[in-house]
């Protein structure tokens, strides 16, 4: 168990370093600018886009309770629809942070 | 995003360096396969053990299909049922420490996405001959050359999508784990237990949007005809 848990332990060291390496192959001083930026970037980006995400799939999961609690009936319908929307709603956020990979990677 | 992954069990295979998605798609196509074998080895009216299991899980997916598409997508469930339980297991492998989902990569999910692209034209074809091609005409027919483009695009636009948010939804999976694996380390817990249990969850809902949406799609090349030549009559009488 504990050599597991040291493998476990070197394995993050190791990602670590991986994750360092990569933002320490900006060596001018105009190359750290920039990736400073595009980490700026990219979170601003993906905190917007979840968060307007959040609230669009906010409002159709009401609707969708609202009209479940009026006519209980059409709950199995309106739930796969819901899914379905939620997922479509969901695939621009997802395209966001895809986009924000991009740009940091 | 392999190099997220600090170690992986299946590294001795040959090849595995450059193509580790494969490796861990053949994987979870062995294990399928033998789920099956088992499974089917000693077929009884009266199910017992893993039979029960897996008839379960069949029926289960049966009806919901039949629900969806109607008596027509019969001959299409086991496209629907395969591609469903191959992205889910691929989802869920990728929680365990020490395997990949394959469909963190983006290779696995477009080779999933292009065979439900070519799937759903070709199921089209098969059910409305050459008549399908009105399907990108639009509902009047001298509306065409506006809508052959705006139709090309989104029918192209559905592996894309399709492959984006798999890939999107999984490696954000994988990327928030190994976060909150190195935050665990730090206090002493082995695993995430938590964000794990959520994750199946999401990995379910993942292919179950995968999966819902391909219905989708082979529902409009099987019913949109009737539709357009109602449109056509409706043009007719104006």
């Amino acid at each position: 168990m504990m050599k597991r848990l040291a493998i476990l332990g070197l394995g993050f060291a190791s990602f670590a370093t991986m994750a360092t390496n990569a933002f320490a192959a900006a060596t001018t001083a105009e190359d750290a600018e920039i990736q400073k930026w595009k980490i700026i970037c990219s979170a601003f980006a993906l905190a917007i886009a979840a968060s307007a995400g959040a609230f669009g799939q906010s409002r159709s999961i009401t609707s969708a309770l609202d009209g479940t609690a009026r006519n209980p009936g059409a709950g199995a319908d309106l739930r796969v629809t819901m899914i379905i929307g939620l997922a479509l709603i969901e695939s621009l956020v997802i395209y966001t942070f895809v986009i924000c990979l991009i740009i940091i990677l | 995003m392999e190099k997220f992954h600090p170690f992986l069990y299946l590294g001795f295979v040959p090849g595995f360096d450059d193509f580790p998605n494969v490796v861990y798609s053949w994987a979870v196509m062995f294990f399928l396969i033998a789920i099956s074998i088992l499974a089917t080895r000693s077929l009884q009216t009266i199910p017992v053990g893993s039979q029960n299991v897996i008839e379960t899980i069949f029926e289960g997916v049966a009806s919901f299909v039949e629900d969806t598409l109607g008596p027509e997508g019969k001959p299409y469930f086991s496209l629907i049922f395969t591609l469903g339980i191959y992205i889910f297991l691929s989802n869920v492998i990728g929680i365990l420490p020490g395997f990949m989902a394959p469909t963190s990569n983006v290779n696995t999910n477009i080779g999933c996405a292009l065979t439900v692209f070519f799937a759903t034209h070709y199921i089209g074809f098969k059910k409305s001959g050459l008549k399908y091609l009105r399907h990108f005409t639009g509902p009047i027919i001298w509306l065409a050359p506006l809508m052959i483009p705006i139709e090309i695009i989104s029918h192209l636009s559905r592996p894309l999508s399709l492959t984006l948010r798999l890939f999107g939804n999984i490696t954000g999976e994988e990327l928030v784990l190994g976060v909150l694996m190195l935050l665990c380390l730090q206090i002493y817990l082995p695993l995430p237990w938590a964000m794990q249990m959520f994750c199946i969850f999401g990995s379910f809902i993942q292919a179950f949007v995968f999966v819902l949406l391909t219905m989708i799609y082979i529902a409009g090349s099987l019913e949109g005809h009737d539709h357009d030549e109602h449109g056509e009559e409706h043009a007719h009488t104006n």
